[in-house]
């Protein structure tokens, strides 16, 4: 059995909790076993590290060392944007002693850096692939998918050390695995406006509209993410899009529902219905 | 690093933006890809490379320019442009400095106060619980940005799928927490914003 130490962070216990209940949902038909980190903090995300550098390493510091003293050596991160925040941290550590004595002094804690950070693309690839292909109970050959991976899980590629950061392709790997058509298009690296979703929704609304168009445009009729941030943009900020320029109705899914859907979890079971735009018609 | 390459002394700004963001201003060579693929560019009043490039000048009436701009807060940190960056120069971690220091002057552009107010009210959940509550998130954000009726359409939806999350849920640390935020703040000698 695959034992995983799990961080789900803010988002996927809140507005993201369909991607927080299809990831369980999802390791427990994969036979993971996630132990969460007891009594986790917020990683602090943009509004720490935005405006105030040793907040942005010593939240997701405390994280990572309360990961260690639970024995934690393999850390999945579903959400984008803690699983940035912690792999800086984590290098800030690693790679230099005076920031790591600074910032465990700041913590309270002695953490020493043993801790390895996941993506949920990365735990797939590595505990999931290749025979997930010979697990699938229901194929998902009607779909065709876009994979779209924003920014954080690639960016900046010194720290994610995963994938290629201009031409990624692991997603679509493990989509092809389930059964599902591809599409090639070239936004999949484009940004979402992120956590600008609320405080500049008109930019938001411009480059959601322009990722969409170009989904569309490549034959999409359902878009992949891992990030909790790239699906409600397009998800919920999708009616903005309707409003403001044309009508679309791309059903956004989590990388977790797919492979849930592919393994013949029931569909209630992933939360699917918590959408904004639904899939409901694709997928009978 | 108070001295750039050439031996030569540079000005207070240069040497203060380095010092903190740990790396060399001189780097850059201006090419501009950084703003080619920038998705805020659009709505910028300084383009990234040329941020980069009043911060190498260094002189102190570009300091103001630079820390009043709209630019460094409509950054949307996508590190794009220090995955391209030729010169492996980290202009995301750049804009951190620069709204770092912006807050710390009080020079901070009025466009970007609804920012700021998300980016405020995002902490006061975590130093209050630990964690972020979004709910609280959202209406703190309304009230601080008086941005109040944007988005009232969606909330039966989020509130029926069980989204929206009234009691927050407070963390067992919760005595680490505000020792963290005590030494962080104190250690980036923040001052009250607004102040000009």
């Amino acid at each position: 059995m695959t034992k995983l130490g799990y961080y789900p962070g803010c988002s996927l216990e809140g507005t993201a909790s369909d991607y927080g209940i299809s990831v369980r949902r999802m390791a427990r038909a994969l036979g993971w076993e996630l132990q969460e980190v007891e009594d986790w903090n917020c990683c602090g995300a943009s509004a720490a590290h935005q405006t105030n550098r040793l907040l942005s390493l010593s939240l997701p510091a405390r994280v990572l060392a309360l990961a260690e003293e639970q024995g934690i050596t393999e850390l999945l991160v579903p959400c984008a944007a803690c699983f940035s925040r912690l792999i800086h941290a984590n290098k800030a550590m690693q790679q230099d002693p005076e920031t790591a004595k600074e910032i465990n002094d700041i913590i309270e804690m002695n953490y020493r850096g043993t801790v390895s950070v996941l993506n949920l693309i990365e735990a797939l690839q590595k505990y999931a692939m290749p025979d997930i292909a010979g697990k699938v109970q229901r194929k998902l050959s009607k779909l065709k998918v876009a994979c779209y991976y924003g920014c954080l899980l690639l960016r900046p590629p010194k720290y994610t050390e995963f994938d290629d950061a201009e031409q990624p392709s692991s997603m679509e790997d493990i989509t092809r695995a389930l059964g599902a058509e591809i599409v090639d298009w070239p936004f999949k690296t484009e940004c979402c406006g992120a956590g600008f979703s609320m405080s500049n929704t008109e930019a938001v609304v411009d480059l959601t509209h322009k990722i969409l168009e170009n989904a569309r445009h490549h034959g999409a009729r359902v878009i992949a993410v891992a990030c909790p941030m790239c699906h409600s943009n397009l998800d919920m900020r999708q009616l903005d899009v309707n409003r403001r320029y044309e009508k679309y109705d791309i059903p956004i899914l989590f990388l977790s529902q797919l492979v849930g859907l592919a393994l013949g979890v029931p569909e209630k079971e992933l939360a699917l219905r918590k959408h904004f735009i639904k899939a409901t018609s694709l997928l009978k | 690093m108070p001295n750039d390459t050439a031996g030569v002394t540079v000005t207070g700004f240069k040497a203060e933006v380095e010092r903190r963001g740990r790396f060399r201003l001189s780097d850059c060579y201006q090419c501009g890809k950084c703003s080619a693929g920038c998705p805020m560019a659009d709505y910028m009043d300084y383009l990234p490379h040329q941020i980069v490039r009043m911060c190498q000048l260094g002189e102190d009436s570009l300091r103001e320019k630079v820390l009043r701009s709209r630019t460094i807060w409509l950054c949307v940190s996508c590190e794009t442009c220090s995955t391209r960056c030729p010169k492996d120069f980290n202009i995301a971690h750049l804009m951190d400095v620069l709204r770092e220091m912006s807050l710390k002057e009080g020079m901070q552009h009025p466009d970007s106060a609804n920012i700021i107010a998300f980016h405020k009210t995002f902490k006061n959940s975590i130093e209050r619980t630990g964690r972020l509550n979004e709910f609280p998130l959202a209406v703190g954000y309304k009230l601080r940005s008086f941005d109040l009726f944007s988005d009232v359409m969606k909330f039966p939806k989020m509130l029926t799928a069980g989204k929206l999350r009234f009691i927050p849920h407070k963390i067992k640390g919760m005595d680490s927490i505000k020792r963290i935020f005590e030494r962080c703040e104190a250690r980036t000698k923040m001052k009250k914003r607004g102040k000009k």
